[in-house]
């Protein structure tokens, strides 16, 4: 589904001492089908974003379009549990959420809710679970005695479980160890491939963002700040320095190996191994 | 080398009867003004290590003796105070109102005289750079700002050791720098022993020694240019190589020789530049 916000902006507890603007004026458009890793500082509206997507919040100001959707402040939407059948949203550390009594019940818990029959409900219980990595073997057991890895796994199963167009991740790797981030990763852009879907990813990790998105938008202070390809946002050193943010590691390297050699190496999403070979034609090449 | 500050002989832990030991015949020493980074995956055994320093946890076989004592049930009141350590969650560990609060609560509870609590108050918080935050209540903090008053309040008790328990894995990329800096500043400066354990192979450059856990056990026990010359084993146990260490490798495939293991980008231009000069 496409995703439109036009000039939205969400403010907390309005018109009283405690009022604060999370969003201001923010406008963008994400294409059906595509990744978008949205990026920023703690603070800067991450959150309070996503939680338009399902219509946890509705814009003060503005109007945020999810397919035939709409939200904003005069017209919401009367089918919003349609709208939430159709956005699922991965929140931090979703572990904290599992409840039920054995895995199976837990991951059927949101797909019943939305009235999907126990029938299809247990065929697509079979399918998930081998999707994010978990053995059959657990469905009968309580989700408490199993490990943070797997009890993350558990809590993805009951989003994807509900057959979610649009995937929402907020920071779906946070505490897991650098085997576990990266399966973890790979398993949502398999299915994000494999399904079809429009995955909005919030990250804090370049590097995630390089490797996954095609889209990148960072947020500074509850405003847009940059948007574009990652090979176009990451290599602004400068204007990323300003709100507190890193540039990938490579294009570190590659800076640094610029004022080195003084040779420029484009930023394109390389890989290392191709990245060496760049290096080599400028180290062996140049003077011989 | 300088005096031998922990030791473990044979540990062994497991936290119940029926389960799998966590910690399998463990024996390695730290020794004074030391930095060792401990590493391994999930489920390793490296937490657990922590908690047996400072007497959280006993082992069931083997035995542990920090600053030439024991650790039992009769030492730990002892020995914690001369090991502090933080935790990984910031929002799980202050106590005090505001910030000076905080840092106080650790010294009122070992009856430290209010003039001499001012005092290292002041040199705690400037040591962490903190100083203009005593006032500060906790909550307004951001996560980097509060593990480092975190570690103000492990510092204002003098300990000996100070562990960082994975102190940095829910911060932010600036939070994690900002608490290894602050680290690598206190290890030159105050003549502290220190563990830091973690699964991030970047925040280990620092360390002088690196113990590898995996299951249990020590797998491998270096310096950080050994450990990241292993690059295929440490991605067998689930551990991820840098990505210096990573271009070394395919710079040396495509005929590049670097002879050093690099640690960071500046060694790695270093020699490449070496080479280019050569040619």
């Amino acid at each position: 589904m496409d995703i439109t916000f036009e000039n939205v902006t969400y403010i907390y507890q309005p018109n009283s001492p405690f009022e604060h603007k999370a969003l201001d004026d923010v406008s963008f458009h994400i294409e059906s089908g595509s990744f978008v890793a949205i990026i920023g500082h703690t603070g800067s509206g991450k959150s309070t974003l996503i939680s338009h997507l399902n219509g946890l919040s509705v814009p003060t100001e503005g109007i945020v379009s999810i397919g035939d959707y709409h939200l904003s402040k005069e017209d919401k939407p009367k089918n919003m549990k349609e709208l939430r059948s159709r956005v699922g949203v991965v929140f931090q550390y979703p572990e904290h959420q599992l409840f039920e009594e054995t895995v199976e019940k837990d991951i059927a818990f949101g797909p019943a809710n939305f009235d999907v029959p126990q029938d299809e409900i247990k065929k697509r219980i079979d399918a998930i679970v081998p999707a994010v990595g978990l053995p059959t073997s657990v469905l009968e057991r309580s989700p408490f005695d199993l490990s943070g890895g797997q009890m993350r796994r558990v809590a993805i199963a009951g989003v994807l479980a509900v057959k979610p167009d649009v995937l929402v991740l907020d920071e779906p790797t946070a505490g897991l160890d650098p085997r576990g981030q990266k399966e973890i990763m790979e398993m949502f852009y398999s299915l994000h491939k494999e399904q079809g879907l429009t995955t909005v990813l919030v990250t804090h990790s370049m590097e995630d963002a390089v490797k996954y998105a095609d889209h990148v938008i960072i947020l500074n202070k509850g405003s847009k700040y940059m948007e574009g390809k990652p090979e176009e946002v990451f290599t602004q050193k400068e204007s990323l320095n300003q709100v507190h943010l890193d540039v990938p590691e490579m294009v570190r390297f590659i800076n640094s190996f610029k004022e080195r050699f003084g040779e420029e190496i484009t930023f394109e999403k390389q890989t290392i191994k191709e990245l060496a070979q760049m290096i080599k034609s400028v180290v062996k090449g140049a003077k011989v | 080398m300088s005096k031998r500050l922990i030791e473990f002989r044979n540990v062994s832990f497991r936290y119940g009867e029926e389960q799998p030991w966590v910690l399998k015949n463990l024996s390695f020493e730290i020794y004074e003004d030391e930095w060792v980074a401990i590493i391994g995956h999930n489920g390793s055994g490296k937490s657990t290590i922590a908690k047996l320093v400072n007497g959280l946890l006993f082992p069931q076989q083997g035995e542990i003796i920090i600053d030439g004592q024991q650790v039992n049930e009769a030492s730990i009141w002892n020995i914690r105070k001369e090991v502090g350590m933080v935790f990984q969650n910031p929002d799980n560990q202050f106590v005090g109102a505001t910030v000076q609060d905080d840092v106080a609560f650790g010294m009122e509870n070992r009856g430290v005289p209010r003039e001499e609590m001012m005092k290292r108050i002041d040199e705690t918080l400037n040591a962490v750079g903190m100083q203009d935050y005593r006032l500060t209540e906790p909550h307004r903090l951001s996560g980097g700002q509060k593990q480092r008053v975190a570690i103000a309040s492990v510092l204002a008790i003098s300990p000996k050791v100070l562990i960082l328990d994975e102190a940095t894995a829910m911060l932010d990329p600036s939070g994690r720098q900002e608490i290894m800096e602050t680290v690598s500043k206190l290890q030159n400066n105050q003549g502290l022993s220190l563990i830091t354990i973690t699964h991030d192979l970047h925040e280990v450059v620092q360390a002088d020694r690196v113990i590898v856990m995996n299951e249990g056990e020590i797998w491998d026990e270096a310096t950080p240019r050994d450990i990241f010359s292993k690059k295929d084993e440490l991605r067998k146990i689930g551990l991820d190589v840098p990505f210096v260490a990573i271009l070394a490798d395919e710079l040396n495939q495509v005929g590049i020789t670097i002879l050093q293991e690099p640690l960071n980008h500046e060694e790695l231009l270093e020699e490449l530049w070496t080479l280019h000069s050569r040619t």
